[in-house]
Formats: structure tokens, sequence, C-alpha cells
């Protein structure tokens, strides 16, 4: 066993570890971060991303001794007291999900996209989330979600956090039918 | 003007129609979420399974004692210690009387028939521990020869799959037009004509690949169990584990938490289910079993893989005659759930939108030393829309037609509604003619040809098609009298309650499962325009079999069209028992009474009105109620189908092809769907990007690949090509709505259109590229390879190399790829 | 899955590294960014004894100039590297290359000297460090030794490291004015690694091509450097038909391998057809 000191959203933590112990499975089972969740075995899928001292990484290509000393974001604590980040009203607001699995990790990617590239075109979206699968949607309303919240970054500012309840209301940039 | 004639007089807003963004989402982007997995329970302990790196063997012998003794474990078993509880996983659709089912243990006993099924199981006190002695058990086996290659399989003097059976051969179903009355006599349309068409096409073997891997909890309660499993189906699940298992159906509850994808593939009973439950029986303790995404590619049931010979007759105008269609469908090594249905499912689709007068389908269940196949997104109709759609432009090629002239000719004109197919199905609504003219503005149609034509005169190394499918499919499953017809082990019916609260709030409990459709929004928006309450005070409950006792669960685009109509049904009986309160508690005659906007008001007394909210609040009490009549307005509503719904619709792919590399990529995309009312278009435009990414992939992307000892070597991400973001086009989406007539909603079903439709418009637009420079087919996926082998050495591409990506090795690992000879070609561990 | 259970260093200096690998029993593996060796470990196919974690080792990373080399510590990530001015500026190439590695939360991780003592032939990075004729500057008990580019890998996943050897620090030439570099990578899907990919180098003089040299990725157990092709454009005439007939002889030499993604042949034609477009690009044309 290892001891190990980490910041997990907002949170320190002093903890023993198995060396072998994944960052995602500190994550998962001592923390019980559960927002955080295992997708592949071989580093493609990233629905594990979590920001480690402000960089997108992928949390089970990261050994949890390897946190030692950081500070890790997750979907969890991405936006503060509880509150909604810009891009996860984006991804609400542009239906960038379907099932979800993929999102916690979509969503934590995308933010650290935007940090390199404040106003990204549909390709540089794309090839920014290459490393993140989705299964579900075509990707098509997640580029749309990135590219709205990076707008509404632009002009709020990256601090700016919305209210914990989703607007269910209709979606103005999808026509109603009939 | 009096005060009340001020009152807004209009209909209230409707839901139906609404791009309502989804209630859904709160928990899924906050992380708050409730996937199997995260679920911790006291005492639990975790399960691994020992899996055979042999794709066919006898067991001679298993050492399980340096497993039993490792740090943490509390048990081992094998197949031999669960033989006689673990009964054979189930196989509900025996679609012939005399289809063989060789019986399929969830741990192998004496013999293990494909790379990854189980042979034991440790049961440890963590994951780890479980997993390390995982590698401690030393089984031994004496290999038999595998049976890989349908083709070979089907030829006299075979290798056998399975030593006990007789061949290989699990069925053979025939649907022949001429013998059912529904067309004309096959060989003679055949013999008759002026010009025959034949091709033979692969459908790859893919792999459904949800994100979230499977997961299953198992809670023993005394003599009471409960699952939690990341299924699709746990009402289905619930009543076939209690059939396999023994433990009686009233003493099990299934539980579908959060799941994340099932596209088909969590439609199942898994070994994995099984297994739990019997360990959790056996060791009176809670347990869970999570596979790893290489676990999951190697041994969650498969997709598609069928070889189709299919010939087109017809006469020098264009005008089709007939339809031959024999189907190799490989079964995999066991018959899991739906296995033998899913083929079967296509011999109504062959046809597609075409008028054929006659009209023969042959397909034979094969079984091979490879994991099970079963449903996979759109199962048995893409496989059927693919060989038509593909026939289709072979046909107009042979007669020097335009592709679409030729479809134009032979479908179905929106006059002829409601059509009745060679195949006996009736189509319901629709209208080709339009969909396509706005697919065709969509994209550009004419401007692309324009391209086309100048990169062809210029030979420039870089080639554009177009390529077209306009497809319908059946939708809806299922009428259970139709599935009664077909042998299925089940109803197609689905079932809804409705539960009006005391404070007006409403419950809609749906026997429907959702595994990331949208249930919660789109059945909230179903129920508000019927009850007129506000789509806030609606919750949508499901996937618990105690909270939703009946149901048949998501899968087939059915989950609207049938589970839809239920809710709206048992939506309207609340209405009429709650009208009866109303009349009661306003001193009128239930005749008198106009029900809008939620409110029931008395005709010409202005101010005598009651909302159905009140209504539910007065039965609450029951204070004041009609003579004889129960204080409930609850209903319930069971929606059996009298036929399917047929989605149609146009997709257009432009594709571009680099004649030096053989590279294809998507220039542009649209399609125009006709999925009859939609009630959410942002769900339903969704669904679609979604299905044609995964249609899209099969053309250009994945394949489960085995070597020539039958290992899977797309056994991780590395290899099994789900595409990112940056491989995918922008889609252009539009749609055209013909109302379904055969339910309340009017609605076909979306789930599978996208998928069931792109993928021979993909490879019909790679063949225009080229096809001037002498290709006439290339196999899926679409890679550079075998686009290159195509253009320069003729042949449709031909097979692949077996050896996973010589990428660190990776890919390949005792457990993902078993065991090696020098005919498996290993990536790794050189 | 969990890698199976493994002792664990993490030094903070070159020295104490090297000390931590030499006391780390018969099975030490050297973890730098960890993104193929944590899969790796993940799927059990490699258990080590003892993993040495350089993460901590401060002096091993970032970039500096050294004069008429530009000189990048092994365990400056990819993020690092692409986009540092000072790579950008005289090997922009090594950015090039990198940009196309995996995804950027593995770019975030993997480091530069990770890459290439992986030795990957499918990776990108050793075929570039072959045709920008690095240095590998390596630390072992005995002290620091340098193993040229053409020298360091020796075959499949095996480099000239010996065992209780560090990777330390990459010396790369500083090429700038005259030269035109570019990476040309072919793959199926954008995170993939390279099924072939070509990175060339080109020195143009009035008109004609002074020097090429051409590194090529995965036609081999190791990265290679095109002879032929190079042979062949030295002194010749820049115009793309010069170049078109020069990369003909691309595949000479190579043996690459048969997999899913590509057959030998196939990929001998390939190499062919990228060759072509990368001189084309670094010669400017």
């Amino acid at each position: 066993m290892t001891q190990i000191n980490v910041r997990v959203d907002g949170v320190t933590y002093t903890d023993d570890v198995e060396p072998r112990t994944l960052l995602v499975h500190y994550l998962r089972e001592q923390l019980g971060k559960v927002g955080t969740v295992i997708g592949c075995d071989t580093s493609n899928c990233g629905a594990c991303t979590v920001h480690l001292d402000g960089a997108a990484v992928k949390s089970c290509t990261v050994l949890a001794v390897q946190a030692d000393g950081g500070e890790v974001t997750t979907i969890e604590g991405l936006a503060p007291n509880g509150g909604l980040h810009p891009m996860q009203k984006a991804f609400h607001e542009m239906h960038g999900l379907q099932c979800g699995y993929c999102t916690p990790g979509m969503i934590m990617a995308s933010v650290d996209l935007l940090k390199e590239n404040p106003d990204p075109s549909d390709s540089e979206v794309r090839e920014g989330i290459e490393g993140n699968l989705c299964r579900c949607t075509g990707y098509q309303n997640i580029v749309r979600a990135v590219q709205q919240a990076a707008g509404e970054m632009r002009t709020a500012g990256n601090g700016h956090t919305s209210p914990a309840e989703v607007d269910t209301a209709a979606a103005p940039h999808v026509a109603a039918q009939q | 003007m009096t005060a009340i004639e001020d009152r807004p007089t209009e209909a209230p807003e409707r839901e139906v129609g609404k791009a309502r963004r989804r209630k859904e989402d709160a928990r899924l982007i906050t992380g708050r979420t409730t996937w199997t997995d995260n679920m911790v329970l006291p005492g639990m302990l975790h399960l691994a399974v020992v899996r055979s790196p042999v794709a066919h063997g006898k067991i001679t012998g298993i050492d399980v004692s340096a497993a039993q003794e490792a740090p943490g474990v509390i048990a081992v078993l094998t197949g031999r210690d669960v033989a006689e509880e673990q009964g054979s996983i189930p196989c509900a659709w025996p679609v012939t009387p005399d289809m063989v089912n060789p019986g399929h243990p969830s741990i192998a006993v004496d013999e293990v028939n494909h790379v990854g099924e189980a042979v034991a199981v440790i049961v440890a006190r963590s994951k780890a521990a479980a997993q390390d002695a995982v590698e401690l058990v030393d089984v031994d086996y004496d290999l038999l020869p595998a049976v890989l290659d349908m083709e070979e399989a089907v030829a006299d003097g075979a290798q056998l799959t399975h030593d006990h059976l007789e061949s290989n051969r699990s069925f053979h179903f025939v649907f022949d037009g001429g013998e059912a009355g529904t067309g004309a006599d096959t060989d003679q349309a055949f013999a008759d004509a002026e010009v025959v068409v034949s091709r033979r096409f692969v459908q790859q073997r893919l792999i459904p690949a949800f994100m979230e891997p499977r997961s299953v909890v198992v809670q023993p309660q005394g003599d009471n169990y409960t699952m939690w499993s990341s299924t699709q189906v746990p009402h289905i699940l619930r009543i076939m584990l209690a059939m396999v298992t023994g433990v009686p159906e009233h003493k099990l509850r299934v539980v579908a938490p959060d799941v994340g994808g099932g596209f088909g593939g969590k439609l199942q009973v898994t070994p994995e289910e099984v297994i739990s439950l019997l360990v959790a029986r056996r060791l009176g303790k809670p347990v869970k079993w999570t596979e790893t995404r290489s676990e999951s590619l190697m041994t969650a049931h498969h997709g598609r893989d069928q070889i189709q010979y299919i010939d087109v007759a017809a006469d020098r105008e264009g005008n089709v005659k007939g339809l031959r269609c024999r189907i190799l469908a490989d079964m995999g090594a066991y018959l899991r759930l739906v296995s033998p249905g899913v083929p079967v499912l296509g011999a109504f689709m062959f046809n597609g939108i075409y008028k054929f007068p006659a009209y023969r389908f042959e397909c034979d269940g094969i079984f091979t030393n490879k994991t099970p196949t079963d449903a996979y997104r759109g199962a048995g109709r893409p496989e059927a829309t693919f060989a038509v759609e593909r026939i289709m432009d072979e046909l107009a090629v042979e007669l020097d037609m335009d592709p679409l002239e030729l479809r134009r000719k032979n479908w179905i004109r929106a006059e002829e509604f409601p059509f009745t197919s060679v195949a006996g199905m009736t189509y319901d609504s629709g209208d080709y003619e339009t969909a396509t003219q706005k697919a065709l503005e969509l994209i550009g149609y004419d401007e692309l040809r324009a391209e086309q034509r100048r990169r062809r005169e210029s030979d420039d190394p870089v080639q554009l098609g177009i390529g077209v499918s306009t497809f319908t499919e059946m939708c809806g499953l299922a009428p259970s009298r139709v599935l009664g017809s077909l042998s299925y082990g089940a109803g197609g019916w689905e079932h809804a309650s409705i539960r009006m609260l005391p404070t007006g709030k409403v419950e809609v409990v749906s026997g429907a499962t959702p595994h990331g459709q949208g249930h919660e929004t789109a059945w909230s928006q179903l129920v508000a325009d019927r009850l007129g309450v506000p789509f806030e005070d609606i919750e949508v409950l499901h996937g618990d079999t105690s909270v939703s006792p009946r149901g048949l669960d998501t899968y087939g685009s059915r989950s609207l069209v049938v589970g839809g109509a239920a809710v709206v049904n048992a939506a309207e009986k609340v209405v009429a028992k709650a009208r009866r309160v109303a009349a009661h508690v306003l001193e009128a005659s239930e005749d008198d009474l106009d029900f809008s906007g939620g409110k029931f008001s008395v005709r010409g007394t202005p101010g005598a009105e009651v909302s159905i909210q009140e209504i539910a609040l007065a039965t609450f009490a029951a204070h004041n109620f009609p003579e004889g009549m129960e204080p409930s307005i609850d209903a319930d509503a069971t929606f059996d189908p009298e036929n399917f719904s047929f989605p149609h619709g146009t997709h257009i792919c432009a594709m571009e092809v680099d004649t030096e590399t053989g590279m294809a990529k998507i220039r542009k995309y649209a399609c125009v769907d006709d999925v009859g009312t939609i009630v959410n278009p942002l769900i339903v435009e969704g669904q679609i990007h979604g299905g044609l990414a995964q249609g899209i992939a099969q053309a250009m992307f994945e394949e489960a690949v085995y070597d020539a000892d039958g290992n899977l070597t797309t056994g991780s991400f590395v290899d099994y090509l789900v595409p990112s973001a940056a491989d995918l086009p922008h889609f252009d989406t539009g749609n055209t709505v013909h109302e379904a007539p055969g339910n309340p909603i009017g609605a076909k079903g979306v789930g599978e259109a996208g998928t069931i439709a792109s993928t021979p418009a993909v490879v019909n637009a790679a063949l225009d590229a080229v096809r001037h420079l002498g290709v006439s087919d290339i196999r899926m996926p679409l890679t550079p390879e075998r686009v290159w082998r195509a253009l320069h050495q003729g042949g449709d591409g031909g097979d692949r190399a077996t050896a996973g990506t010589n990428a660190w090795g990776g890919a390949q690992t005792e457990t993902t790829a078993g065991v090696s000879t020098p005919q498996s070609a290993l990536g790794g561990d050189r | 899955m969990i890698p199976a259970a493994f002792e664990y260093a993490r030094p903070t200096s070159v020295d104490e590294a090297l000390q931590a690998i030499a006391e780390g029993g018969d099975d030490v593996k050297v973890l730098a960014g960890g993104q193929s060796l944590i899969p790796v470990m993940r799927l059990r196919l490699a258990a080590p004894e003892t993993v040495v974690d350089l993460s901590r080792v401060a002096e091993l990373r970032g970039v500096r100039d050294d004069g008429d080399a530009l000189v990048i510590g092994a365990m400056t990530t990819h993020h690092d590297v692409m986009t540092d001015p000072l790579v950008q500026q005289y090997a922009p190439l090594i950015a090039e290359a990198t940009e196309t590695v995996a995804d950027r939360q593995v770019r975030a991780r993997g480091t530069f000297g990770g890459a290439l003592v992986h030795a990957d032939p499918a990776g990108d990075l050793p075929a570039v460090a072959l045709a920008l004729d690095a240095e590998f500057v390596i630390a072992g008990p005995e002290g620091r030794r340098t193993v040229p580019a053409a020298e360091f890998f020796v075959d499949y996943l095996t480099t000239a490291l010996e065992e209780g050897e560090l990777l330390v620090e990459i010396r790369v030439p500083k090429l700038a004015g005259e030269w035109g570099m570019r990476y040309e990578k072919f793959n199926r899907v954008a995170q993939a690694w390279s099924i072939v990919a070509v990175a060339a180098v080109v020195r143009r003089e009035n008109g004609h091509i002074a020097e090429a040299r051409i590194g090529l990725t995965n036609m081999g157990t190791t990265p290679l450097r095109a002879s032929a092709v190079e042979a062949a454009l030295a002194g010749a005439e820049a115009s793309p038909e010069t170049i078109a007939a020069a990369a003909r002889s691309a595949a000479e030499g190579t043996s690459p391998t048969s997999d899913l993604n590509a057959q030998a042949d196939y990929r001998e034609h390939l190499v062919q057809v990228l060759t072509r477009r990368a001189v084309t690009a670094a010669a400017g044309l």
C-alpha cells in the first residue's frame, strides 16, 4: 500500500492505495465518485476522462499513485455548488447525449478542448474529441453542444455556471413538427 | 363582451411535436447516475469468469486448487459444479419445427465451442482478487477442429461445430410467395426473365459495442432475489431466469437501472446473469460481475454475419419480375434468445419497396465455433435492405439505367397504399417519390453529379460517387398473432399504467424499458396532451419488474409504436373514469362535459369546471364519489398492434475515393425519413444521427475478425473500429410525415431507420465512384486496402489479414486472443 | 481490467531512478507517460515486478536550446513538445507528427522519450527521430552515452538501451531555412496508429533537392530510412516527376507486416504514394 494525498472536486483525501490501483478505480471505489465510468481497457474510449492538474486525462490509464499531490476534477465537481457548467447545459440543450454513458468523459474532454481553442470549428471539435467514443449520437449534436458552450463561455466567462435544474423547454434550433 | 368570453379559447399548445429537451439528462450530465456497476452492497462478492482460450475442444481436466487458495478467493465453481442447476440459455424463437438447438450451458461442462466461453467462475472479496485468481485456474483441453467458415460448414464432409449433432445446420427456413399465395411462381419468373443479375454479398460480423460494459448485481433476501442488470429486457429476463434456474418467477425481481446503450446487444439472457444468480443462491451473499471491454467484445453476442446469394429477374425495360434470396446466417456456437429469428425477420423485407411479382427466400442457420450472434440494431432488416438496395444498383448497371430511375419504375406509388407486398406484409402509408425529391434537394444532387463528371473527365485521382438507398422497414415489434405464426415464444404487446396522485402529479408506468432513447420525455409529452396536465407534473417509471410488473421491453423500434400506444390508451381510460367523477362533482351529465386543457367543463354553464388534477385529489379523499364506482381513476392498458408499421426514407451518400490509396471518405450525407407522427423532433433527429453512425460504421469501419484458430483478433477497440467524431461526416436530415394508421399516435418507429438505410447508400456511393474503373463490388467494411485491391487487382477486395494491429501488441493477449498456433496471427509478444 | 500487483518506486532524480531500476529485481518497467504501458499491464500482457515512475524526475522535462541542437527531455509530454516554440521553429516535423499521435488526453500524459523507447513500429515518433538524425542520450550505471537514431532502434519494441539504462534526452539537430518537412500519416480512424507513415525532410537549393532524409513508419519491425529514395533525390531537380520517380523505390529494403489494416504488398504500395506526397510537400511543391 502507498499513501496518497489527492484533492478531488475540492476535497482533500489521504488514502492508502495499492500501486496497481487505477485512478478511475480509486475515484469510483474508494471515493464513490461513480459519475466517472469505465468503457474500455485500451485507452480508446475516453469514458473515464477527468482533469488531472488542469489537463484532461484518461483516468483508466493513470495510476492513483501518480495523482499523489495532484488535483482532480471529475464531472461531479465541474460546476461549483451543484450548478451546471455551460458545457453540461449545452449537452442538454443540444441533445448531445442519449444513453449518457460517454457523457461525463465527453464533457470533460470538451471543456479541456475549449481551454486551448475557445472558438473551434466543426472539424476542430471533431478532432478535439477524437479520443472519446459515443455509440448513440453520431456526434453531430455533441459538436453543436461544444460550439454552443464555446459561445456562451466566450461571452459569459469560464467561471459562469447555471442553476442545477435542467430546462426542458423546447429546443429552438429544431423545428417543431406538425 | 363578458369576462368569460374574454378567456382564451384556443386549444392548449400541443406537446406532441415539440422539441422538448430531455428530462433524463439532468442525472446523466452531472454524473448522478445509477449504472449497475455503481452499486455496492454490504458483503458483496465479486465474480470473474475464466474463459476458454480455444475455439473447440473437450475439457479433460480443470484444476482450481491454486485459485481456491489464492488470497481473497471465496469459491471457484466449474461447469461440473453447477451442471444440475444451470439449465440452458434459452432460445425463444424456434423458427422451424425441426430446428436443432444444441443446448447452451452457462458454464461449459464437457466441451467448449467458442473462444471466450465460460469454463469456471471465481468468487472473491474484491474485483482484483477475483481477477488475479483467473490466471491460477488450469484447464486442459483436447483440441477439436474449429468450424469457422459458413460455406465450408455446409459442404459435404464438413467438420462439426458440435460433435453430437449431425450437421452444422440448425434450421432451413423458407418463405415462398408462390406457395404463400402472395406472389407468382419464382422459378417461372426467372425462367421467363429477359435479364437476370446474381450476386453474392457478405454481411460481415459486427459487435453491438454498447458503451456501458455489461454488469450484474444479485442480492439474495431469504428465498427472494433481486437482480440489477445492464439489460434492455428486465421483464423477459425475469421470466427466462425463472424458467432456466427454477427460482420461482414471483421470488425474483429484476431491475434495469440506467443502462448505457444496448442496440440489441443487451436483448439477451446471458450466461453471466445466470451464473450470478446461481452463485448468489449458493452462497447467500450479494454478488457483482462487471465485464471488461475485451471480455465484452469477445463474449457479448455479435450481430449480422450472413452470406447472401441474391438473384433478381427483370425485363429489358427495367420492370422487376422476381427476387430470389438464399441466405447463410451464422448463429455462432449456440442459439441465444432470438438468434434464429434475426435472419427470419429479414425474410419479409428483402423485397424492399419494390413491386416484385415473385419472391422466394431461403435461409439456413449455421453453427460455427464463434461467439453466438443475435439482435443488433435493425436485426434482419439491415441485411435485407442491403441486399435489395445493392442488387437494384447492379441491375441498373446491367440495364444501363439510372439507378434512381430503375427504383422509381418499380417502387410502390403513393396512391397504392396500403399495399400488400409479395412477402405478405401490408405497408401502411408513405410516399417514396416525395421523400426522394426532398433528399435530392438536401444533398445538392445535380451539383454533385456535375462534379463527378468533371472528376471523371480530368481523371482526378480522387473520384466522386453518389449512392442511393430507398428503404422501408417493419417496426413496432410486434402483432402477437404474427409472432405466433412465426413460432416466437412470446407476444408483442406492451403494457402501461397511469397513476393519478393526490397532489395532481402523474405517474406513468411503462413496460418498455429505455436505455438512452428518451422514453421519460416522450411519454410525458404523450400524457400531457391526453390528460391536459403540465409536462413537468409527469414522472415516467420503468425498468423494475416490481414497479412495472408487465412489459416486453425495448427493441425493434417498438417502444413508441407499441408502448407509447399503451400509454395513450391508459390515459384515455383515466379521462373516461375522471369524466364520471367530474360529472358527479359538477352535478351534470357526462354527455354535457367538455374535456380540454386538463379541465372538464359543463357546456353552456360558464364557470362550472373542475380539473383532472382536482379530481385526483377528490378520488384520494373519496368523500363524495359516484354511486357504485370504486375510488380510483388510475388505469392500465395493454396494446397489441394489428400490424407492423413501415417507416421509409431516401438516403443519399456522396463519397470521395482516393484511387491511389483506396481511402474512401464521405463527403456529404443527406436523408429524408418518414417515421410517421413525430412526438419529439429533437429525439427523432438524434435517433437518426445515431443510426446513421452505426450503419456507416458497418459500411466503412467495423468487422469482427477471427483468425484460423477461431481467435477474435478484433478483441479491443484498438482493432474493432468504432468511429469517433473525426471519422464521421455532418448529416443533413429531413422528414416527411405519413401517419401510421395502426396506432393511436400515428408513429412508425425511428430507432433503427438510420442504421438500416445507410449501409447500402454508402457502399453504392463508393462503387459509383469507381465503377467506371472496372469495380463492381467491394466487401464491407470498405477498408482502404480492399478498395485499392478492387481497383488494382479486381474482385471485391478479398479477405483481410487476420492479425491484429502490431501496435504495442496490446490488442492481443492470451485473454483476448486465446492460444496461438502458426496459423493464428498474433500481433504482439514478438 | 486491473494490472497485476507490482512494487512501485518514484524517484525524483536520474540517479535515484537508475538506482531504483538497479534494485527493482528481474523485471523492471520504467513508467514514463504510461499511455502504452498501463493498457498493456491492464491486459496483463506485461506484469512487471517493479514499476519505476519517472513522473517526478523534473530534470527529464522540457526543451532547451543547445547551440546547433534542440534538447528534448525524455519526459516532456507530447502536448508540451508540440506546443514548444523551439520545436515549432527548428523541428516542425516533430510538432506535426506529434499532433497525430492518439488523442489529446493521451498527448497530455504520453511522453516523447517514452514513445521512442517503446519503439513501436506503428508509432509515429521513431521514424521522425530517424529522419531528423536525432541522437539519444542514455544514462546508465556507468555514466552517459550517446547513440545515433540509426543505431537506436534494434527490433520490434527493442532499442539499444541496455538493462539498467534510461533514456534521458534526445538531441535534435536544428533545421531551418532551406529545410522543408512533412509527415504523411495514413490510418483508418483518427486515433489509430499509423498503417504506414512517411516523415520527409528535404533541403532545397536552386530548384534542386540538395538532400532528402526519409523515415518510414510501420514498414518493418523498426522505423526505416528510405535510402534508395534519398539517393535518387540527392541533387535531383525538384519536380513532381522526379519525386514521383524516386518515390517508386520507397519500399526497397522494407519488410512490412500483414495485419487487419493492411497486408504487406499494400503497405509496399502505400509507402510509395505517401513518400511522393511527403517529399512533394516538404520540397514546397
